[in-house]
């Protein structure tokens, strides 16, 4: 049985808050040993850290589109699919077939969310149960929040019985009728629709109540906004099974980025005002914003480069997401474990995955990194199929060394001609 | 090896000219926000004497004869096309206008494509006006010559502002220190956006006067006071600018009938008595007579200043080609 040791590595576990120098040892795909003591057998093969972190495999809980390489050279290790594919994610053969082809292909591990509700339609219940059992990880009706209060509670009432997870977007659909741009002095400089920052905060807390009363699982994706990171912050305190979400992209820009009419940074939701970027940045500090994602969406320059209004909305995030979420560690706004918690334990245990730790047993999806290596982002040096960011040319630090899946080396900066 | 000079240009997608004091630095007109001054003094001087021309017997002259103006409107307009096309012609230029029916956007290409479409027949000056905001601005990008912005969106329609400006000019000796109320739907209006910046930036004192529900978010951060009495924002005011109702925001609720509007927010001669007595009363046209404003108020000669409005609009879209075109012609002289 062959086993590799990861020698004279930073091991950083938050599942358990390990945070040591020493060795990771690996066989058939599983971690089999982890500590300051560990050592290599003389049969090891020999994986020399020099001094990088090893961390868990990232969990990238929300993309659009699968794009193994660029997921493995972002360090990610499990991508967590959304279901506005192109043949939709609302039965259990669609997401048999996710699974499937993720199996097939031995590369990242793809698992995908079911739709919410049948054909995202908001009216009825999809069958969660059966896609529950073909592998749908949680269920999520997209860009389009199941706005029925009535279907709302018994959505949340039957996934109760499935204990399964409810992701919603918060964004109240009235409110944001015909808006792309934070509402503020400069979407009503540039003339653009505005969308208020309180549809997300109306959504959040009529979704909290129903789930307090129903006893079920919500997960709020990609809060954009301070009185959004308040009402999650409230209903957790009275005790809400909710947990939240955010992308770094929120945490790195505001809305000064629409300037000029930038349609690259033009994302759903909206980015919003300074304050909103501090509020986001302290609520993933203090714990109310649990997990980062990429939102990964690649959208071709034909979508992108229209006038804004209809240009697509989002960018591609799997090859930025360690950079812009070390950002506010470097800037000393948040510490570097919850950091790698917010991409690797937190959802996990959202998810009730068993990867997203280096516990013994667990599968070897690993990321070794450099989290202080300085380079600039350059669109085209993407594996991504396409190069919708709004970070080119921008100088970060901390960039994925090797991507381990399932004890298998997926990714090697050292080898990636693309560096 | 290529003959075209222009193509040589070491700026040709730049919306600022490289620094050579000149008076006017800017490739294309896409908007006020941020224009200098100098640059907006320097424009009215010039539409001051194609005003004067344009009096005379002598209307056209040969400045820009050679060259060539294409009118792009992706939206329907009568007067501002007319406008241009008049402006063009009596510069001498060859002039040539499209509106969506005849434009293949219709068939699906993007506004891109047929950017690099015109752009390869060679323009000298190309003037658009679009639905969305921005999107002259990103044609512009694409395009050699100078573009000028005839309307985008709810963003900016520069040269409503300038002969706006003008005509204050004209009536009211100056700019500065005057009180002026810009009264209807402001949220929807490029209109108002362009003459808040152009009458801040000529240090004017500028009112806002809407129902709520017009007024978009924040609007206070740009400068100006805001006001959702009519009587009180037209206390004292030099002049009032009124702001057309589109019909289409009726469907949006955002107000609850013409008839309440026009009760509250239509211009009235009684509203205008808190105003000053030598007020002038201005309309970017089309007008809604008995909705946004009283007929006898429109018609009032000695107040109104709408016809002149017209007027002015073609003497500033003259100095504006003219002044665009400039370097170019300086260039083919050199």
């Amino acid at each position: 049985m062959t086993r590799t040791a990861y020698t004279n590595a930073r091991l950083i576990d938050p599942s358990t808050s390990m945070d040591v120098r020493g060795t990771l040892i690996e066989s058939n795909g599983k971690i089999v040993a982890v500590g300051a003591d560990v050592m290599p057998a003389p049969d090891d093969t020999i994986v020399e850290c020099g001094d990088r972190i090893l961390c868990p495999g990232f969990i990238d809980m929300r993309a659009h589109s699968v794009d193994h390489h660029a997921a493995l050279a972002g360090g990610i290790t499990t991508v967590i699919l959304q279901p506005d594919q192109h043949t939709l994610l609302d039965n259990d053969a669609a997401v048999e077939r996710i699974r499937q082809r993720s199996s097939e292909t031995g590369s990242v591990h793809v698992l995908p969310m079911g739709t919410a509700t049948k054909a995202m339609a908001g009216e009825e219940i999809a069958e969660i149960g059966r896609m529950q059992l073909s592998g749908a990880v949680a269920f999520t009706d997209c860009r389009k929040p199941v706005s029925n209060a009535l279907v709302l509670r018994r959505l949340f009432e039957y996934a109760g019985y499935f204990n399964a997870l409810i992701v919603q977007f918060a964004q109240d659909k009235d409110l944001a009728a015909g808006g792309f741009a934070h509402e503020g002095e400069i979407a009503t400089r540039l003339g653009l629709n505005g969308i208020p920052a309180i549809a997300e905060a109306i959504q959040i807390e009529r979704d909290a109540r129903i789930a307090e009363l129903t006893g079920a699982r919500l997960h709020i994706a990609l809060l954009s906004s301070k009185v959004g990171v308040d009402a999650v912050r409230a209903a957790k305190a009275k005790g809400v099974r909710i947990t939240a979400s955010t992308a770094p992209h929120y945490l790195q820009l505001n809305d000064n980025a629409v300037e000029g009419y930038r349609t690259f940074a033009k994302f759903s939701p909206p980015l919003r005002s300074e304050e909103d970027r501090l509020a986001l940045i302290e609520g993933l500090a203090d714990g109310t914003i649990d997990c980062l994602v990429s939102d990964h969406d690649p959208q071709s320059q034909d979508v992108k480069r229209l006038p804004y209004a209809q240009a697509a909305a989002g960018m591609v995030g799997f090859e930025t997401l360690l950079a812009l979420t070390l950002a506010p560690v470097h800037a000393g706004n948040i510490d570097l474990m919850t950091a790698l918690r917010a991409l690797t334990s937190a959802p996990a245990d959202i998810l009730g995955l068993s990867s997203g730790t280096l516990k013994v047993g667990a599968p070897a999806d690993l990321t070794v990194l450099d989290h202080e290596k300085p380079w600039r982002i350059k669109t085209d040096a993407f594996l991504s199929a396409a190069k919708n960011s709004p970070f080119d040319t921008l100088p970060v630090q901390g960039k994925v060394w090797k991507t381990i899946v399932s004890g298998i080396l997926k990714y090697d900066a050292t080898h990636s001609v693309k560096d | 090896m290529s003959n075209d000079t222009r193509n040589q240009s070491p700026y040709p997608r730049a919306e600022v000219s490289p620094p050579s004091g000149s008076i006017f630095p800017y490739q294309h007109l896409l908007g006020l926000y941020g224009m200098d001054p100098t640059a907006i003094k320097h424009i009215l001087d010039l539409a001051d004497t194609y005003a004067d021309q344009n009096r005379s017997r002598h209307k056209k002259t040969d400045v820009c004869s050679g060259l060539t103006q294409i009118n792009l409107f992706f939206e329907n307009s009568t007067r501002t096309l007319m406008s241009f096309e008049i402006a063009g012609k009596r510069l001498g230029m060859d002039t040539i206008s499209m509106s969506t029916g005849t434009s293949s956007i219709k068939k699906g290409e993007t506004l891109l494509d047929t950017a690099a479409t015109l752009n390869a027949m060679h323009p000298d000056v190309l003037v658009m006006r679009h639905a969305d905001s921005g999107a002259v601005k990103l044609l512009s990008e694409k395009m050699d010559c100078p573009v000028i912005n005839a309307g985008d969106g709810r963003s900016e329609h520069p040269t409503q502002a300038l002969l706006d400006a003008l005509t204050i000019r004209k009536r009211k000796g100056q700019i500065h220190g005057q009180i002026i109320a810009i009264s209807g739907d402001v949220a929807h209006s490029r209109v108002a956006r362009s003459n808040i910046y152009l009458l801040n930036a000529m240090g004017a004192r500028v009112r806002l006067v809407a129902p709520p529900t017009l007024l978009p978010k924040d609007v206070d951060q740009l400068g100006v006071e805001v006001f959702t009495n009519m009587e009180d924002g037209l206390k004292d005011a030099d002049v009032v600018m009124m702001l057309r109702l589109q019909q289409e925001r009726m469907q949006g609720a955002f107000l609850p009938s013409l008839r309440e509007y026009y009760h509250f927010w239509g211009l009235t001669r009684d509203k205008l008595a808190s105003a000053r007595d030598d007020v002038l009363v201005m309309h970017p046209g089309p007008m809604n007579r008995g909705v946004e404003i009283a007929s006898d108020v429109a018609d009032d000669l000695d107040r109104s200043a709408i016809e002149e409005q017209v007027e002015m609009g073609v003497a500033v879209r003259m100095a504006c080609l003219d002044i665009l075109t400039r370097p170019l012609r300086e260039e083919a002289h050199s």
